[in-house]
C-alpha cells in the first residue's frame, strides 16, 4: 500500500494534459511550413516528451527502484543501437558493397 | 561471528533497494515483458524507416492515411489511461465500484480505438491500400503499414481481454486493495500500449 500513498501525489490531469497540448503541437507543426528536417526533429522530440510523460507518471517509474529504471531502459539502448546500425545500412551513399544502388533495387521497394 | 553471519547480518539491518520483494515479482515480470515488446516494436518502427529512407517512390503518409481519425484515436488512448491510473488510485483507496467503472471505461476506450481502427483499415482497402501493393507508390508502404498498426490493435485486443480480466478479479473481492497489485500491473501493459501509438502515430502517420 506504500506505493498507493506515493503515487496519490501525482497530479495526473496535469499530465492528461500536457499530453493533449503535445499532440495539438505535434499535429500544429505540421501545418507550419518549416523544413523537412526541422519537422522531423519536432515530431520525434514531441513523441520522446508524451512518452517519456507516460513511462514516468502513469507507469511510476519516476517512483520506482532503480532496477526496474534500468529494465526500461534496456529497450531505449537497444533501439539506439538497432536504429544507428540500420541507418548505416540504409544509408543509400554507405553501401558497403561499393555498387551504388541501381533503379532496379530502387523499383523492388 | 563468521563472516557469512556477518554478512547475513549486514543484509538484515542494511535498507539496501531490492525490487525482488515478493509483492514485486509481477511487477517486475511484466516490466521484463515490456521491455522485450518495446525491442519487437522498436524493430518493426526502424525497419521502416529504412524501407521508407531507401525507397524512392514511398507516399507520404499524411496524404494517403489522413490525420483526423487518428489523432481522436490517440486522443482516445491517452483519456483510457487517465481512466486507467484513476482505476488504479481506486483500487488503492479500496472503492471497489469506482475502481471496476474506471476499469471498465478503460476497456471501453481501447474497443472503440479497435472498432475505429477497423474502420480505419476497411476504408483504406475500400480505397486499394493492400499488404501486398497500393495506387500511391512503394509496395511496403502497405505491407509496413498493416503490419506495425496490426501488431499493436493485437496488443490493444489482448489489453482488453486483460483488463476485463482484471475487472472481474476485482469485482469478486470484498476488499478491492488486496488486487491493488493486479492492478497496477495491467496498468503497466495498458501504458505502454499508450506509449507504443504515440510513437507509431508519430512516424507512421505525421513524418
Amino acid at each position: 500500500m506504500a506505493q498507493a500513498v506515493e503515487h496519490k501525489h501525482t497530479n495526473y490531469m496535469a499530465i492528461f494534459w500536457w499530453l493533449a497540448i503535445l499532440t495539438v503541437l505535434e499535429l500544429a507543426v505540421i501545418f507550419t511550413g518549416l523544413p523537412k528536417l526541422v519537422v522531423g526533429i519536432l515530431l520525434c522530440s514531441l513523441a520522446l516528451t508524451k512518452a517519456s510523460l507516460v513511462a514516468m507518471y502513469f507507469m511510476h517509474l519516476r517512483f520506482e527502484t532503480r532496477t526496474l529504471g534500468l529494465v526500461a531502459l534496456t529497450p531505449l539502448t537497444i533501439g539506439t543501437l538497432l536504429v544507428l546500425l540500420l541507418v548505416w545500412d540504409g544509408n543509400p551513399f554507405g553501401h558497403t558493397s561499393g555498387v551504388p544502388p541501381t533503379a532496379a533495387t530502387t523499383e523492388s521497394h | 561471528m563468521s563472516q557469512v553471519a556477518e554478512l547475513h547480518a549486514g543484509t538484515a539491518v542494511e535498507p539496501a533497494e531490492s525490487p525482488l520483494t515478493p509483492e514485486s515479482w509481477g511487477k517486475l515480470g511484466m516490466w521484463i515483458f515490456l521491455a522485450g515488446d518495446a525491442v519487437g516494436f522498436g524493430t518493426l518502427l526502424a525497419g521502416y524507416g529504412v524501407m521508407r529512407a531507401t525507397s524512392a517512390d514511398w507516399p507520404n503518409p499524411y496524404n494517403v492515411l489522413g490525420i483526423n481519425l487518428t489523432a481522436f484515436m490517440t486522443f482516445l488512448l491517452i483519456c483510457s489511461s487517465v481512466t486507467m491510473v484513476k482505476a488504479l488510485e481506486k483500487v488503492g483507496a479500496g472503492d471497489k465500484s469506482r475502481a471496476q467503472l474506471f476499469l471498465l471505461l478503460t476497456a471501453l476506450g481501447g474497443t472503440i480505438f479497435v472498432s475505429l481502427q477497423a474502420y480505419e483499415w476497411t476504408h483504406l482497402i475500400e480505397r486499394g491500400l493492400h499488404i501486398g501493393g497500393n495506387p500511391w507508390g512503394a509496395t511496403l508502404f502497405g505491407t509496413s503499414f498493416f503490419m506495425v498498426t496490426g501488431f499493436h490493435g493485437l496488443h490493444v485486443s489482448g489489453g482488453v481481454i486483460y483488463l476485463l480480466g482484471v475487472m472481474g478479479a476485482v469485482s469478486r473481492q470484498t476488499d478491492a486493495r488486496r488486487k491493488y497489485n493486479m492492478t497496477e500491473i495491467v496498468g503497466l501493459y495498458w501504458h505502454f500500449v499508450d506509449l507504443v501509438w504515440i510513437m507509431v502515430f508519430t512516424f507512421m502517420y505525421l513524418l
